[in-house]
C-alpha cells in the first residue's frame, strides 16, 4: 500500500544511504537499504535511489548483497546505464572462492534482464557451466534459458547447447533437470528437447534421485516420449508404477498424465491406471490443505467421466465437513449425484437433505437441485424430500424448489402429480425471479391440474404494474396465454387485462411485442393459438436416461492435471440461472451427445450414408464454449466478407471452409422457434436468433463446436456456424446467380431450381479451422433433424 | 512448469511481498488478482481465476494471500503443494505464519524465493538443503517467554503433568537454534484428524480418519533417528498383527526419506530428519474404528405453549475415564428469524450464545472429561414458529481436541537418535485428534 509522503521517504533514504556514517557501521547501512527494500515491496516508487544502491552492492556481507540485488533486478530495466556499474561487481563475484558467492552473482546477473549487458555475461555464464559446485551449475544452465529469451530472435550457440544435453548426466539431480528445463525453452521453436530412447532411459533411471517438483517436470517432458515397442513400453509403465501412488499428489498426477499419453491405445492398461491413483486422489481429498481438496475434486470428476463406478464404493468421502467453504461443498455434491445407486442412495439423500438447510444459501440451493439430479432416476424419494422442504417457507429454499421441480418435470413427466399438488401456496414464499418464473412456467404448463392456478396468476397479473424483472414479465404473458386456453372462462377477463396493460401501458418492447403477438394471435383463431402456444410438456428422450455414458479417456486425457478442470464452472449449477425448459442449454444434452448423434447416425439420409462406407470416427458436438450473439455476428459477416473476397473459386488450403447446401423440408419454417430450438440443443446445436414462423425470408442462425478424433488420434475441435434460410415463394430473390453460372445451364435449368427452392430451405455453413470429416458429419445431423421436425410437423 | 511470479497480500490487499521470476506480467497483476478475488460471490470457486492469459492460483493459510502466477498451462497439483510447502518453509524460518511475522521477516522470505525458485523453475524446498544458503536471521515476533505457557494452542498445555512440552516451543525459527546455545529438540507429533456423521438414530454413518506423524527438528546435527511404532500396528483389512487388538489403518504413505527396511519386521521408521516440519508418514482409515467415536448427542427438541423453541441437549463424552476433550463446541443450527436465546447450563465455564451470522447456537465447553455426561437447556425466542421451522434444527457440529489420544490406537515406542547426542537434548512425543468434521443429526 503506498503511503502518503512516499517521496519524502525517499529523499530521507538517499540521505541516510549517502551519509557515510552510516556507510561505515554495517549494521546501519543494512537495515537503510532493508527500510528500501520494504518500501519497494508495499509498492513506493524507490527507483530514484538507483545510483546509491549500485554503490552499497559492493559489500562483503552476504545479507546486504542479496538484498542490494533484490532492488537491482527490479530496477534495472528503467536505467540501464546504471546497471553497467554493477557488472563489475558482479563479475568479481564470479570468481568468488565461496560457491554461494559466485552463484548469487550469476544468478542476479542474468536476472538484471537487460540485452545491453550480454556480452558481458556470457564469458562468466560459460564458466559457470563447469563450475565444481553445483549451486553453481544449477544457476548458469538456468541462466542460458534466460539469456535466450532475452534475444529470442538470435543464433543458438550449438556449443551451449551441446553442452547442455552433455550436463543431463550431470551427478546433481537439480542441474539435470533444469538441463531438460534450460533445453525446453531453448529449443522451443524445435519443439523442445529431443526425447529419444537414451535420454528417456537416464531420465527414467534417475527420477528417484529427484526431488518432488524434479520428477513433476521430467515426467511432463516425458509425454512426448513414443516407446518403440510394447515390450518398452510395459517395462517404462511398471517402472513408473510406485510413482502412480505416490503419496505426493503433484507426482501422482503427473504420472498418470504421462500414463495417458503413453498409451492412448490400452484402454484396459489407462483404466487399471486409473483404479490405481483413486487412493491417492482420495487421500488428496481428504488433504489438509482445503486447495488441494479441491484440486483433487475436480479431477475425480474428470475421472468419473470415464469411470463412473470408480468412486462408488467410497461415497462417503465426499460427504461434506460442516467447516468447509461452499466452493468445495458444492463440488463434493456434484460428485456424489454422480456416485448415486440403488444401495447408497437412502444414505446420499438423507446426507444431501441435511444440506438443504444450510446457513449459507448457495450451498442450500445446490443441495436442492443435486436432490433434483437424482430425482430423475429416483423421483418419489426426492419428491417427498423436496416438496417436506416447502413447509420451511423459506423464500431462497422455495424458490430453488420450484426450479428444481420444473427441471424434474420436463424429464420425468410422471412427477407431475406431486409436483402440482405441493405448488398451492408456494407464491407466497417466493421472492427472486428465477423462483417465480420456474412457478409461472409450471403453472401454464399444468394449469389444468392445479386448481388455485388462475388466482395465483391474478395476483401476479395486479402486481404487473410493480414487477421488475423482464423474465418474469414475458412468463406471465405466456402462462396467461396457456391457462386461457385450458381455462378459459376462469382467466379470460385477467388475460384481457394483461394484455391490455402491457399493449399501452408497458414501457419494455420486448414485452409489449410479445404481447402484441399474442393480442394478433388470438384473433387468428383459438386452434390457431393453441397450436402455436401448445408446446411439449417434457421431453420424453430425457427421461428414459439414467446416468450418463462413459465417454472414451481420451476426452478429458489432455486437461488432465492442467488448470482447465479447476477453471470449469461445472455445468450442473448453472440452474438456478435459467428460464423455462425450453430455452434452457441444458446440461443433459451435454450428457447425451454420445448415444444422441449415434441415434440420428443410423437413419440419416442416403448421400451420407454412402460415405459412411469408411465409418468415420465418432463425432460429438457441444454448445460451450458459449459463443455470444455479438461475437457471432462478427466472425460470421467477417468470413462472408473473406469469401466474396476470394470469389466463388476454392483453394483447399484455408483454415475455415463455407458450404452451401439446400435441404428439402418444407415444414421447417413453419414450426415455432421453441420446437427448433429444443430440438437443435438435444444435439447440442446452439441457435441464437430466429426471424419468427412464416415470415419470409426466415432465417435461423445457429452454431456448434464439433469435436472429433481422427485417425492419427488427435482430438480436433471446430467451430461451425450456420444459417439456415427459406426464401418461400418470393422468387426474385437474386440468390442463385453464382451458382448458375457455375452450371452454366440455361434457363429452363434456372426454373428447375426455382420449383425445389420453393420447398428447401439454404443451409450455409461456416467452419474453422477446416475439417471436412466433420462438417459432412454435422451436415447428417441437421439434415435429419430438418427431415424430423419436418416430419413432426406434418 | 512454471511460475511467473509469486507474492503474498494481507487479507486487506496490503502487498507484503512481491517476486517476479519470469519478467511476463506486470506489477499491476497484484491488484487484478484483489480485485478479482474480493469480487468473487459465494458459489465460485476461487482457487484459479484468469486474467488475459495470466492464471492466478493461491491458497491461504495465516490469513494471507498466498498467490502464484502462471502464463502457461500448468499442473495446480504442483502449483497448489508448491504454495503450502512455501507457507511451511516461511513458518519454519519465521516461527509463525501471521500478516505481522511476514512483515518483519521480508528479507528472509525474499531471500528463501530466491533459493526456492529461479526463473519460474522450483529449485528445491528442503529445508536442510536452504539452510546452507539463508543468511538471514529470523525475527521473531514473539520472543520465546514464559508467557507463552499460558496459551493454550494445538496441543492445549495448560494443567498437564510433567512431561509436556510448552506450546509455543515448536513455534519458534529452525535458524534461532544455532544462537540459542545449540538447545537441540525434536518434537514428533501424532496427529489424527477425523470425520464423523452420526445418524438421528445413533447409528454411525461414516467415520474417517486421517492422521499424519510430523517430525520438527530442530536439531543442528542429527544424523539416523528411529521411530518405532506399534507392535501390532497393520496396514490393510487381511493383514493383522500380534494378538492384541490391532491396531490398523487402511491405508498408509511415507515420506521419501524414511527407510523401511525394519519396518516390516519390527514396525520402526529409519530416517535422517532435516531442519523444520517435515510429515514423516501420512494414513488413513475409514469406518470401523477401534473404539466409539468420542461423543453422543441425545437431543430433545419441542415448542412450548409460548411458541418458544425448546432444545434440551445432552451430550455424553465416550472418551475413557482419563482422557479429556478440550475446547468442546457444539454448533446447532436454529430456525431463521430466531431472536433471542436463554440458557441454562450445567456449569458456569460453559458459555453458549446465539450467531446471527451462522444462524447457530454455539455452546462451548472448555473440558470435557471422559465418562461424563452434560446436558443444557436452550429457549429460543422465533416469532413465527411452525412446526416446518423445527426441521431447520441440525445437523449439530462438534469441534474439539483431544490431546494425548489417537483415534486409530497409533502410539510412537520409542524414539531414538544416533548416534547419541551430545549436551542436552529433548525429545517430545504428542498425540492429538481434532475434529476435522463431526456431525450429529438430530
Amino acid at each position: 500500500m503506498p503511503y502518503l509522503g512516499g517521496e519524502d521517504a525517499v529523499r530521507e533514504l538517499r540521505r541516510a544511504l549517502s551519509n557515510p556514517n552510516v556507510q561505515s557501521d554495517p549494521l546501519r547501512y543494512r537495515n537503510t537499504i532493508l527500510k528500501v527494500i520494504r518500501s519497494m515491496s508495499q509498492g513506493v516508487d524507490v527507483s530514484g535511489l538507483f545510483t546509491e544502491m549500485v554503490k552499497a552492492c559492493a559489500t562483503v556481507d552476504i545479507v546486504q548483497k542479496k538484498l542490494v540485488y533484490v532492488f537491482l533486478c527490479s530496477y534495472a530495466a528503467l536505467n540501464p546505464e546504471l546497471s553497467l556499474l554493477v557488472i563489475n561487481t558482479l563479475r568479481k563475484d564470479c570468481q568468488d572462492p565461496n560457491p554461494m558467492v559466485r552463484s548469487l552473482a550469476l544468478r542476479n546477473m542474468t536476472n538484471l534482464r537487460l540485452p545491453s549487458l550480454l556480452e558481458y555475461v556470457e564469458q562468466p555464464m560459460t564458466t559457470g557451466l563447469r563450475d565444481r559446485a553445483a549451486c553453481v551449475r544449477r544457476v548458469a544452465v538456468l541462466g542460458w534459458a534466460k539469456l535466450y529469451n532475452l534475444q529470442p530472435n538470435s543464433e543458438i550457440d550449438a556449443s551451449v547447447v551441446n553442452e547442455l544435453y552433455s550436463l543431463l548426466r550431470d551427478p546433481d539431480p537439480v542441474v539435470m533437470v533444469n538441463c531438460l528445463r534450460a533445453l525446453e525453452e531453448i529449443l522451443k521453436e524445435e519443439g523442445g528437447v529431443a526425447i529419444n530412447k537414451p535420454i528417456t532411459h537416464h531420465l527414467l533411471n534417475r527420477l528417484k534421485e529427484c526431488d518432488v517438483w524434479g520428477q513433476c517436470d521430467i515426467l511432463r517432458v516425458l509425454q512426448r516420449y513414443k516407446p518403440q515397442s510394447d515390450d518398452e513400453l510395459f517395462d517404462i509403465l511398471s517402472l513408473l508404477d510406485a510413482s502412480l501412488v505416490s503419496p505426493h499428489p503433484p507426482v501422482m498426477a503427473a504420472t498418470l498424465s504421462l500414463f495417458l499419453h503413453l498409451c492412448p491405445d490400452l484402454p484396459a492398461v489407462s483404466q487399471a491406471a486409473l483404479e490405481r491413483v483413486r487412493g491417492p486422489l482420495l487421500a488428496a481429498c481428504g488433504s489438509a490443505s482445503r486447495e488441494m481438496r479441491f484440486t483433487a475434486l475436480c479431477h475425480i470428476q474428470l475421472l468419473l467421466r470415464s469411470l463412473p463406478g470408480l468412486m462408488g464404493a467410497h461415497y462417503k468421502r465426499f460427504f461434506c465437513g460442516y467447516a468447509e467453504p461452499a466452493f468445495i461443498k458444492q463440488r463434493k455434491m456434484q460428485v456424489l449425484v454422480e456416485l448415486v445407486n440403488d444401495e447408497n442412495v437412502v444414505m446420499l439423500l438423507d446426507e444431501l437433505k441435511g444440506y438443504c438447510t444450510d446457513v449459507n444459501t448457495d450451498t442450500a440451493q445446490a443441495a436442492i437441485s443435486a436432490i433434483g439430479r437424482i430425482g430423475r432416476s429416483y423421483s418419489d424419494r426426492c419428491l417427498e424430500i423436496l416438496t417436506g422442504l416447502l413447509g420451511l417457507k423459506q423464500d431462497h429454499i422455495t424458490s430453488a424448489v420450484v426450479q428444481t421441480m420444473r427441471d424434474l418435470v420436463w424429464v420425468c413427466p410422471q412427477c407431475s402429480n406431486t409436483v402440482c399438488a405441493s405448488l398451492e401456496g408456494c407464491e407466497e414464499t417466493l421472492q427472486d425471479s428465477q423462483g417465480r418464473q420456474a412457478l409461472l412456467w409450471l403453472l401454464g404448463v399444468y394449469g389444468e391440474r392445479v386448481s388455485s392456478a388462475p388466482y395465483t396468476l391474478e395476483v401476479f397479473i395486479d402486481g404487473m404494474r410493480s414487477e421488475a424483472s423482464l423474465g418474469v414479465k414475458m412468463e406471465l404473458l405466456t402462462t396467461a396465454m396457456r391457462l386461457f386456453l385450458c381455462r378459459p372462462a376462469e382467466t379470460q377477463d385477467m388475460l384481457g387485462r394483461l394484455l391490455h396493460y402491457c399493449i399501452e401501458e408497458e414501457t419494455d418492447m420486448c414485452v409489449r411485442d410479445q404481447a402484441l403477438l399474442y393480442y394478433r394471435l388470438l384473433h387468428c383463431g383459438i386452434e390457431e393459438t393453441r397450436k402455436v402456444l401448445h408446446g411439449p410438456r417434457s421431453d420424453p428422450s430425457l427421461g428414459v436416461l439414467i446416468g450418463r455414458p462413459a465417454e472414451p479417456i481420451s476426452q478429458w486425457a489432455s486437461s488432465f492435471n492442467t488448470l482447465e478442470p479447476l477453471s470449469q464452472v461445472a455445468v450442473e449449477t448453472e440452474s438456478a440461472s435459467r428460464g423455462s425448459p425450453e430455452h434452457v442449454t441444458s446440461d443433459l444434452s451435454d450428457t447425451l451427445s454420445g448415444c444422441r448423434v449415434d441415434d440420428v447416425r443410423s437413419d440419416r439420409d442416403g448421400r451420407c450414408a454412402d460415405s459412411s462406407a469408411d465409418v468415420p470416427p465418432p463425432l460429438s458436438l457441444s454448445p460451450s464454449p458459449a459463443l455470444s450473439p455479438e461475437e457471432f455476428e462478427r466472425l460470421w459477416l467477417q468470413r462472408q466478407a473473406l469469401h466474396a473476397e476470394r470469389g466463388a473459386q476454392k483453394t483447399g488450403e484455408e483454415d475455415f471452409v463455407r458450404l452451401e447446401e439446400r435441404v428439402r423440408c418444407p415444414a421447417v419454417p413453419h414450426c415455432s422457434p421453441q420446437s427448433i430450438q429444443a430440438a437443435m440443443q438435444l444435439l447440442n446445436i446452439q441457435t441464437l436468433a430466429f426471424t419468427p414462423p412464416h415470415t419470409l425470408p426466415w432465417r435461423v442462425y445457429l452454431y456448434t463446436h464439433t469435436q472429433h478424433t481422427h485417425s492419427d488420434n488427435t482430438p480436433r475441435r471446430t467451430l461451425i456456424l450456420g444459417e439456415l434460410l427459406y426464401i418461400g415463394e418470393d422468387r426474385e430473390v437474386e440468390v442463385e446467380e453464382g451458382r448458375e453460372e457455375a452450371t452454366g445451364d440455361g434457363v429452363s435449368r434456372r426454373d428447375l431450381v426455382r420449383k425445389h427452392e420453393e420447398e428447401e430451405v439454404k443451409v450455409t455453413l461456416q467452419q474453422q479451422p477446416r475439417d471436412d470429416e466433420a462438417l459432412r458429419g454435422f451436415l447428417s445431423i441437421l439434415t435429419s433433424v430438418l427431415h424430423t421436425l419436418t416430419s413432426e410437423s406434418e | 512448469m512454471m511460475i511467473s511470479q509469486v507474492f503474498i497480500l494481507s487479507s486487506k490487499g496490503d502487498h507484503l511481498i512481491y517476486k517476479d521470476f519470469r519478467g511476463e506480467a506486470g506489477r499491476d497483476a497484484v491488484n487484478i488478482f484483489y480485485e478479482k478475488v474480493t469480487a468473487l460471490t459465494g458459489d465460485q470457486p476461487p482457487v484459479v481465476m484468469n486474467h488475459k492469459d495470466l492464471h492466478f492460483i493461491h491458497v491461504r493459510q495465516g490469513g494471507l494471500y498466498w498467490v502464484a502466477t502462471t502464463t502457461a498451462d500448468s499442473s495446480p497439483f504442483t502449483v497448489i503443494e508448491f504454495l503450502n510447502r512455501l507457507t511451511a518453509l516461511v513458518k519454519d524460518y519465521c516461527g509463525s505464519l501471521s500478516e505481522k511475522s511476514v512483515q518483519m521477516n521480508f528479507a528472509l522470505i525474499y531471500e528463501l524465493l530466491d533459493e526456492v525458485v529461479d526463473y519460474g523453475y522450483i529449485q528445491t524446498t528442503s529445508s536442510d538443503v536452504l539452510k546452507n544458503f539463508i543468511q538471514t536471521e529470523a525475527v521473531s515476533s514473539r520472543p520465546f517467554s514464559l508467557f507463552d505457557l499460558s496459551n493454550v494452542a494445538l496441543f492445549g498445555a495448560e494443567t498437564q503433568q510433567s512431561k509436556v512440552a510448552p506450546s509455543s516451543a515448536a513455534t519458534r525459527p529452525i535458524q534461532s537454534s544455532r544462537e540459542q546455545g545449540g538447545k537441540s529438540e525434536i518434537f514428533v507429533d501424532v496427529i489424527e484428524r477425523m470425520s464423523v456423521v452420526i445418524g438421528s438414530n445413533g447409528v454411525v454413518m461414516k467415520a474417517d480418519i486421517e492422521g499424519e506423524i510430523k517430525v520438527k527438528c530442530y536439531m543442528p546435527s542429527c544424523s539416523e533417528m528411529r521411530i518405532g511404532l506399534n507392535e501390532e500396528f497393520s496396514i490393510g483389512k487381511s493383514q493383522l498383527r500380534g494378538y492384541g487388538s490391532s491396531v490398523r489403518v487402511d491405508e498408509c504413505s511415507f515420506h521419501q526419506a524414511v527407510r523401511l527396511d525394519e519396518f516390516d519386521s519390527n514396525r520402526i521408521l529409519r530416517l535422517c530428519p532435516s531442519q523444520g516440519e517435515q510429515i514423516v508418514m501420512q494414513y488413513q482409515l475409514s469406518d470401523n474404528l477401534p473404539s466409539a467415536p468420542p461423543f453422543r448427542l441425545f437431543p430433545t427438541i419441542e415448542r412450548d405453549s409460548g411458541g418458544r423453541l425448546l432444545m434440551y441437549l445432552k451430550v455424553r463424552c465416550d472418551l475413557p475415564p482419563k482422557s479429556t476433550a478440550i475446547n468442546v463446541c457444539a454448533s446447532v443450527p436454529v430456525p431463521k428469524g430466531s431472536v433471542s436465546l436463554s440458557q441454562e447450563l450445567s456449569s458456569p465455564d460453559q458459555s453458549a450464545e446465539l450467531k446471527q451470522q451462522s444462524r447457530a447456537v454455539e455452546w462451548k465447553i472448555p473440558r470435557f472429561t471422559g465418562g461424563t455426561q452434560l446436558s443444557a437447556l436452550f429457549k429460543l425466542e422465533v416469532p413465527g414458529l411452525s412446526s416446518a421451522s423445527m426441521l431447520e434444527v441440525g445437523p449439530v457440529g462438534l469441534s474439539f481436541e483431544l490431546p494425548k489420544l489417537t483415534a486409530t490406537g497409533l502410539q510412537i515406542r520409542f524414539l531414538r537418535l544416533s548416534p547419541v547426542q551430545p549436551g542436552p537434548s529433548q525429545r517430545w512425543v504428542r498425540y492429538v485428534t481434532h475434529s476435522d468434521s463431526y456431525i450429529i443429526r438430530v
